[in-house]
């Protein structure tokens, strides 16, 4: 058990590997829908078709993505420091006062172009600030962060009913929801890119938040790749006490990373918020910052990884929903348990068929070689 | 007179809401304290308390449901076990991925057998725990005070009740007192030195593991087949993660565990009872305010305002034998 991993090709490591674990997932997926006495070769072909199979469809899959590139983004900044930022949905969620106050202060005289930076900006900063509590506690007062997060994603919701309910809610109104905002409140949606391949999204909300989703998948990559504060971020996460040699200030780094983590989970608000509902609803978050973990997990928290595994998850979602009308026994629960199953498998479990492979390629390559193996000791 | 009624009826209920509470936590409490972190304490109940409703309903048996919990709920365990001991992966992550296959396939199973929109079926009487009255709890009611402390208050619980509060002091002593629990707590503090003693850490942890997951099948049991009759989606609610935070709130002891959890049932107990009601002195208090207030309190703990929470110092580090 003590023996390190052997080195392989990079393809393996980030691309076999990572995509090994994913067929297991959703091969028990697979065995799951068979104990409901369902096929699960009809449910994969449901699932694709919904998804893919017209432009609505992609449209709404397009939708979900966004959501997930936001909180997958989020959760993978924070792994690059080693911290484990379980609080994207509450971050999310209070995030969404950021979006909804500058809407509705703006809605009525401001055109969208305005009051959209206004919403950047305000829900990069509640996210931001939302993270910053747990990431102080962690830095000054040494309390884990994940148990921080956890209990801010509780202290968050409990926040935000009494906010919904007592303070935004419009008088007379029942649902606990702000009002509709006017069309200064509305993002444009993103019809034309996806009618210049020739597609039709219909009613799908698929709007300008996920090319802003997309810019925030590349500044993230220049951030932690290519600029002094991502190195000393990923020296962090390598080797808390090498980086201390080097003199870098690690409460100074772990605040600024929650901070980043926060930010990218708030800006998520931005999708549900002004791209599709027109108003903050009760539970809009709808469990999107947990799904950040599976999709930083299986894109190993890299935006080139994050991007592809927020839209297969995008796929889940959109094709779930097509699954539940045609199969009635297969319910949108079903993409909880996948959800789980890909951070089993591709997180928990990311080396359990390491070794496997590992033998795999070096019998290849001795046989290639036509040396026998050196003995293992 | 009134008062005091009101008072015995707000403690009644928060030791029925503490119950899984503290089941849940003096089972991360073995978990934790040999070195494995688990958040994955919500899911196992969750799970839990779908196979005991379900086992009860369909064998018609209390005991076979509850049977049945702790065998679903020790499978879970056993697969956060494999995962953090074996595989030497992330505990929080495993730990997650447990909540969530938990979360999505009581619902899905639940649906494909039952066809109640994610329910079992409502349990009869002989299918679910009933409450047992104390002896002569009857003919003491009419003392003052004393007897309507020992008649409504102590009395008329389910087993499983007397059984929680029960384990804390034989927590208690298993962890202080006997082989089992030094080598429990030393694996969880420093697995060098008990695998230089010749003992096994991994089959150490697996035990503590185990333990987790045979009390986090009570609860769950507890939750579908005494506190309701029957499973209902979603019902564990954020108690995992209450009993979590009851856990580091308590410091990882066990008594200090049994007072954290009716501490935050007896808050949830009020946020139930004041719904509406002002508080005296305070005047209105949202619910909201009093539901986060749990979270709230242990973070303020966590932050080292009032005492400093050290974890067990091998915790969440997966041990690598030296060869």
């Amino acid at each position: 058990m003590s023996v390190p991993y052997a080195k392989l090709p990079a393809w393996v490591d980030y691309g076999l590997i990572p995509l090994v674990n994913l067929a297991v997932a959703f091969l028990v997926a697979g065995l799951v829908v068979l104990a409901v006495g369902q096929s699960p070769l009809r449910a994969a072909t449901l699932l694709i078709e919904g998804a893919f199979g017209y432009g609505e469809g992609i449209g709404y899959t397009l939708y979900y993505a966004t959501n997930f590139i936001f909180t997958g983004l989020a959760v993978a900044v924070a792994f690059h420091c080693g911290l484990f930022n379980i609080g994207g949905e509450g971050q999310a969620y209070v995030a969404g006062l950021g979006v909804a106050l500058p809407c509705l202060w703006l809605d009525q005289f401001a055109p969208w172009y305005v009051v959209f930076p206004v919403a950047i900006l305000g829900a990069a900063l509640v996210g931001a600030f939302w993270a910053m509590i747990p990431g102080w506690l962690q830095a000054k007062r040494g309390s884990h962060v994940v148990i921080t997060t956890i209990m801010f994603n509780f202290i968050a919701s409990s926040l935000m009913v009494y906010v919904l309910v007592d303070v935004l809610k419009p008088t007379g109104s029942m649902a606990p929801q702000t009002r509709t905002f006017a069309d200064g409140g509305q993002l444009p949606r993103l019809d034309w890119l996806l009618a210049s391949v020739g597609l039709d999204i219909g009613g799908a909300p698929f709007n300008l938040s996920f090319l802003l989703a997309l810019v925030a998948a590349i500044v993230v990559w220049i951030v932690i790749w290519r600029t002094k504060l991502g190195y000393e971020i990923r020296t962090m996460g390598h080797s808390p006490s090498a980086a201390s040699y080097a003199g870098i200030r690690q409460s100074r780094i772990i605040i600024i990373t929650m901070m980043m983590s926060g930010a990218l989970a708030g800006m998520m608000a931005l999708n549900p918020i002004m791209g599709d509902q027109h108003s903050m609803q009760l539970d809009f978050v709808a469990g999107a910052g947990f799904v950040g973990i599976a999709v930083a997990l299986m894109g190993r928290s890299h935006p080139v990884g994050i991007v592809p595994a927020a839209i297969l998850f995008g796929v889940l979602y959109q094709g779930g929903a097509e699954i539940s009308f045609e199969m009635p026994e297969i319910s949108r629960d079903m993409i909880t348990i996948i959800q789980g199953l890909v951070i089993l498998f591709a997180g928990a479990l990311e080396n359990m068929f390491r070794p496997a492979i590992t033998t795999f390629f070096a019998t290849l390559g001795s046989a290639r070689a036509d040396k026998p193996l050196p003995a293992a000791e | 007179m009134e008062y005091f009624d009101t008072l015995i009826v707000i403690l009644q209920s928060t030791i029925r809401v503490s119950v899984p509470l503290i089941l849940a936590a003096l089972a991360g409490l073995y978990s934790e304290r040999a070195g494995i972190f688990d958040i994955g304490l919500e899911g196992k109940m969750l799970a839990a308390a779908f196979a005991g409703g379900a086992a009860a309903s369909v064998f018609g048996s209390a005991f076979i449901g509850l049977c049945a919990a702790v065998f679903v709920s020790v499978c879970l365990a056993i697969v956060h076990g494999f995962a953090s001991i074996t595989q030497r992966g992330n505990q929080i992550v495993s730990g997650v991925a447990i909540n969530f296959i938990a979360l999505g396939a009581t619902v899905i199973l639940g649906q494909a057998w039952f066809r109640q929109g994610g329910r079992t079926p409502q349990l009869r009487d002989g299918e679910r725990f009933t409450t047992v009255e104390l002896p002569f709890a009857a003919e003491l009611a009419d003392i003052p005070v004393l007897g309507s402390i020992y008649s409504n208050l102590l009395s008329g619980h389910f087993l499983l009740t007397y059984l929680a509060f029960a384990l804390v002091p034989f927590t208690w002593w298993v962890l202080y007192r006997t082989r089992f629990g030094l080598r429990l707590r030393a694996v969880g503090e420093n697995p060098g030195a008990v695998d230089t003693a010749g003992i096994s850490v991994t089959w150490m942890r697996y035990r503590a593991v185990i333990c987790c997951g045979i009390l986090c099948g009570v609860a769950g049991a507890y939750l579908s087949m005494a506190m309701t009759a029957g499973f209902v989606k979603g019902m564990t609610a954020g108690k995992g993660f209450i009993a979590l935070a009851a856990l580091i709130f308590a410091k990882w002891k066990p008594v200090n565990v049994m007072f954290a959890c009716l501490l935050f049932g007896f808050l949830d107990a009020m946020s139930i009872r004041m719904q509406g009601n002002p508080l005296p002195f305070i005047g209105m208090v949202p619910v909201q305010f009093m539901q986060a207030l749990p979270y709230l309190l242990t973070v303020i703990l966590l932050a080292g305002f009032i005492g400093k929470a050290i974890p067990p110092r091998a915790g969440g580090v997966p041990y690598v034998k030296e060869r």
